[in-house]
């Protein structure tokens, strides 16, 4: 296989959504959970955007941009309520962690 | 999609609910409950009207903008849409009824919440909105919706143990639908499409196609709690206030299992294996089983309703083996499609009907109490009947006895695993009737049990524990329509069909 540009892309977006999918299961803190789903994000939003150059198309896809736009909003909007949540249980408890619990 | 007669009926299901929710936000406490209510009744007769116009005149679409797909976005509501819908406002009403009084009874104590209604009523929109889209992007939006929604409302009580719940939740949700929109990038790469009927028509076997089946559904896995992923329901379900609970268990989870009823079976055709249904079956059956064992070791009265949710969703993921053919069988002459799908469908409503009642009357005995240890529902029967009333009949719908719709759905599903010949099935399914009788069972003895300290429940409104026995008996009332609903359903597209294995094509490979 010829590594190219897309293939670069490719790879880059599957490690990191790899690298954020094992973050949110091994961190115990919870920034860095939340952290690692922002990561899991990139990395989709990564491989979206790198099909929008594909081999038959001449011009840039414009659909996926319009895609990962929303989908970036959406990502932002949970984050910013998954951090409101958890530091509202740091306020009421001191805890930053989920314990023993799994 | 030009035959199928369009109307604004699809848009409206989706507007009228989103503009109550932001509505209700320029409204005080009182004004905002009200218009909940009335808001619920108008979403709830829009949602009925729309289900006479699907009856009379088949599938509807709605292109939204005038922009035909694939650029636009088109809503579509055929005769699946329409039931969910349909038994969304149904649930909706009631719990929204409930959930007035609810409110007003707990002023004193702890608070209105005055967010309830403007959440719930987004919530709605996302539902419907997940109901009738046809394109694998407006899912992930209208899910995320639902999520946001579902989150907010699970933690509104704000108490730290809520709050924590719900974090997992969250967390566990942004995994799956993380996971989920993976997959589209990796679909729509490779056909250029994210309409459903397109993608059904283009997508072929292959090797992205299958990782990207694979990521789509551990996604809605994780989003339906399914076996290994159910470790954020019971906290997150059973942490919430009374009516949140019941709309999480009887609705949201609903949601994702419709999402992965409509790919699996109108876009993945081509992807699926005997394997793979076999392997979500198992899944469906470790939820039955665990969940139903988890559900009888527990002491309190919502984590158990909550565990039983785990379970009832296994039942429901037991249809899909059902749906795919073995090597050498044919789509076309199995005659268990039409009793698996009846079963599916008839799950979902008696389970929604039964723990939204169920939920309800944990409510209702939490008011009373002040908590929902188990033991301390000793001599319930004589101070409030109508709720021991809802808990047991809810309970029998559960179990599966006659005539009641779980009853249905279980017998169908048993009658389909024989006809198939997947008889292995059935030791899980009688099995899961068995422990469900169990803790049901457990909940009846002790309410029938004297009562061993004097004057054991405040009063609680007769009117919350109206709404919940209304519910309990809709779970049996829907028997009574079920021929006709059948032949309702066999209008849609998906209703009734199968899915081809697709070993016998040999077809596997990157195109």
């Amino acid at each position: 296989m010829k590594i190219g540009t897309y293939e670069i892309y490719s790879l880059t977006s599957a490690i990191l959504f790899a690298i954020g999918l094992g973050g949110v299961f091994l961190a115990k803190h919870f920034l860095r959970k939340i952290i690692a789903t922002i990561i899991m994000g990139a990395g989709v939003f990564l491989c979206f955007v790198s099909f929008a150059k594909r081999d038959a198309l001449t011009f840039a896809d414009p659909i996926p941009h319009a895609l990962v736009i929303t989908g970036i909003v959406v990502a932002v909007t949970a984050a910013a309520f998954a951090l409101s949540l958890a530091r509202r249980i740091h306020k009421l408890t001191g805890e930053d962690t989920f314990g023993n619990e799994k | 999609m030009k035959e199928f007669p369009t109307s604004a009926l699809p848009a409206l299901l989706v507007g009228l609910p989103m503009l109550l929710a932001t509505m209700s936000l320029f409204f005080r406490v009182k004004g905002r409950a009200l218009l909940g209510v009335l808001g619920s009744f108008l979403v709830g007769s829009l949602a009925f009207f729309a289900f006479i116009e699907v009856a009379k005149y088949g599938t509807i679409i709605h292109i939204l903008g005038g922009w035909e797909p694939p650029l636009g976005i088109l809503l579509r509501i055929d005769p699946l849409a329409a039931v969910f819908i349909g038994l969304t406002a149904i649930i909706g009403i009631f719990i929204s009824l409930y959930s007035w009084w609810y409110f007003r009874a707990r002023i004193a104590s702890i608070g209105r919440f005055p967010l309830f209604w403007p959440l719930w009523f987004f919530l709605w929109a996302g539902l419907n909105g997940l109901f009738l889209s046809n394109d694998l992007f407006n899912l992930y939006v209208t899910i995320e919706v639902i999520t946001i929604c579902a989150v907010a409302l699970a933690v509104l009580s704000g108490e730290a143990k809520a709050l924590k719940a719900g974090l997992r939740y969250l967390l566990a949700a942004i995994i799956g639908s993380m996971a989920y929109l993976f997959g589209v990038a990796l679909i729509y790469g490779s056909t250029g499409t994210l309409d459903l009927n397109l993608l059904g028509e283009v997508l072929k076997p292959g090797n992205t196609k299958t990782f990207a089946l694979i990521v789509i559904t551990l996604g809605l896995l994780i989003k339906k709690a399914a076996f290994p992923f159910h470790f954020w329901l019971p906290p997150a379900h059973s942490a919430a206030l009374a009516p949140v609970s019941a709309l999480l268990s009887a609705l949201v989870v609903k949601g994702a299992f419709y999402m992965m009823l409509r790919l699996w079976t109108e876009v993945f055709e081509v992807s699926l294996t005997f394997a793979a249904g076999q392997l979500i079956g198992i899944t469906g059956a470790a939820a039955v089983l665990w969940g139903s064992w988890q559900a009888l070791l527990q002491t309190n009265f919502k984590l158990l309703v909550a565990h039983s949710s785990v379970a009832q969703m296994g039942y429901l993921l037991m249809m899909f083996p059902l749906l795919i053919m073995a090597p050498g069988q044919d789509a076309d002459s199995a005659e268990w499609l039409a009793p698996a799908w009846t079963a599916g469908i008839f799950q979902v409503m008696a389970h929604a009907f039964a723990k939204a009642s169920l939920f309800l009357s944990a409510g209702i005995v939490v008011m009373a109490l002040g908590h929902d240890r188990i033991e301390s529902l000793r001599d319930l029967v004589a101070w409030m009947p109508m709720t021991a009333m809802a808990i047991g009949i809810a309970g029998v719908s559960l179990i599966g006895l006659p005539p009641s719709g779980g009853f249905l759905a279980k017998w169908m599903l048993l009658k389909g695993v024989f006809l198939s010949g997947q008889w292995w099935w059935a030791p899980a399914i009688l099995a899961g009737s068995l422990l469900t009788a169990g803790y049901v069972f457990m909940l009846l003895r002790l309410a029938f049990a004297p009562a061993r300290v004097k004057d054991p429940f405040r009063p609680v409104p007769k009117i919350l524990q109206v709404c919940a026995l209304l519910l309990a008996l809709g779970s049996f009332l829907i028997v009574i329509p079920a021929e006709n609903l059948i032949q309702f359903l066999e209008g849609s597209k998906s209703f009734g069909s199968g899915i081809e294995s697709i070993m016998k094509g040999g077809g596997y490979g990157n195109e």
